[in-house]
């Protein structure tokens, strides 16, 4: 192998050479391990979004499920304001129509998730990178 | 033909006696939920008795699985979430076997269960109120007042997200329970459809073969529907405990 960074002090003593040699060595180390580990990163990114795309089925249920749960939190929680204020149909139809509110962000929530994930692979790879340095404890 | 959703009936096993008017019992769910839980650790306790430094394939599964929910859970809550990882851990492989348990002719699906799939999602909410209310106290609030709302509109969001917040436990609830009832009673559909083909004994029971070839079919994507929604809770738990972490976004 050629290492591009060997400051080339042929003439010179023998254990400046070595210490160049060895930090040059370690450098070279340093590269490749990167290298691995990027490209780990990369790829168990890219076989999560291939699983994530094929599974058009599992997102639009997500989709409905965060949508649903959203009215029926609204409407579980006008009932029991109703049922604790006695005011009878009003709390739970204001409720209702906030839930739909909220079921609408959730949902609009849950799609901009799945799209930042499906279009930034590079940036969410290098979130997966970030850790990889915190492994040793 | 039976019906499809005979298979979701409980049924008790042994009684051990009634508080007020509920009978306390051990049913075909409990008893399914000890041999998950039996599964699961019998499993990692093997494949880790004989630890070595190039592990041999049981060793490396238990590995990859720990390798997948721990980099899901840094990926999303960063280095301070692994103090949620035995919660974590623990909901992923729960679920992961109980699906798979599931899938096995006969056995009971206890993932297909509301109040079963509720209790997994309260305790995961639970702890993230309780954790980010020790963690940050009344700033944990702050979740529920976005940034940057015109002042005439900010009761409104706020309404909106706290029935959000509340939307939480039964959209994560809902999806695995709904996914796994969903798939079981279709599965069971098409079962049917062979037999009652096939006891018309005319010239009907040739198409037999058709529904036959669909269950197969379903099998294969129920399997794949039970690991990816063990992925999708285990994915929204690391979500909602990243908010109890870090709150106001």
């Amino acid at each position: 192998m050629v290492d591009p960074k060997r400051p080339g002090g042929n003439g010179e003593g023998p254990s400046p050479d070595d210490e160049a040699d060895l930090s040059a060595r370690l450098k070279r180390l340093d590269a490749r391990l990167g290298e691995i580990s990027n490209g780990r990163a990369v790829k168990t990114e890219s076989a999560r979004r291939s699983a994530s795309n094929m599974s058009g089925l599992g997102q639009a249920l997500r989709l409905s499920a965060e949508f649903i749960s959203g009215i029926i939190a609204g409407g579980l929680l006008g009932w029991l304001i109703d049922r604790f204020l006695g005011t009878s149909p009003w709390a739970l139809i204001v409720c209702l129509l906030l839930g739909f509110g909220a079921g609408m962000l959730n949902m609009l929530r849950a799609s901009g998730e799945l799209n930042r994930k499906a279009t930034s692979a590079s940036s969410s790879a290098d979130a997966a990178r970030r850790p990889e340095g915190d492994e040793q404890d | 033909m039976a019906s499809p959703v005979e298979q979701f009936e409980i049924t008790e096993i042994v009684r051990f006696g009634t508080i007020g008017d509920s009978p306390v019992a051990l049913t075909n769910s409990g008893l399914y939920m000890i041999l998950i839980v039996g599964i699961i650790a019998a499993g990692l306790m093997m494949s880790t008795r004989s630890t070595a430094l190039v592990p041999n394939r049981w060793q490396s599964f238990s590995e990859t699985l720990y390798e997948f929910v721990a980099n899901m859970l840094r990926e999303s809550t960063g280095k301070e979430g692994m103090r949620f990882f035995p919660l974590v851990f623990s909901l992923f492989l729960f679920v992961l076997v109980a699906n798979l348990v599931g899938m096995v002719p006969g056995a009971f699906t206890v993932t297909s269960h509301i109040i079963v799939t509720f209790a997994l999602a309260m305790l995961v909410i639970g702890t993230v109120v309780i954790y980010g209310f020790i963690k940050h106290g009344t700033h944990f609030l702050g979740l529920f007042v976005p940034s940057g709302v015109p002042g005439w509109l900010l009761p409104f969001i706020t309404v909106i997200e706290i029935i959000s917040f509340l939307s939480r436990p039964i959209s994560l609830s809902l999806r695995l329970f709904a996914n796994m009832l969903a798939g079981h009673i279709a599965l069971k559909v098409f079962a049917g459809f062979i037999v009652s083909l096939i006891a018309t004994a005319g010239f009907a029971s040739i198409l037999a073969p058709l529904p036959f070839l669909m269950t197969i079919a379903m099998v294969g994507f129920e399997i794949f529907v039970a690991g990816l929604q063990a992925y999708v809770f285990t994915v929204l738990t690391c979500i909602y405990l990243n908010d109890a972490l870090h709150p106001g976004h």
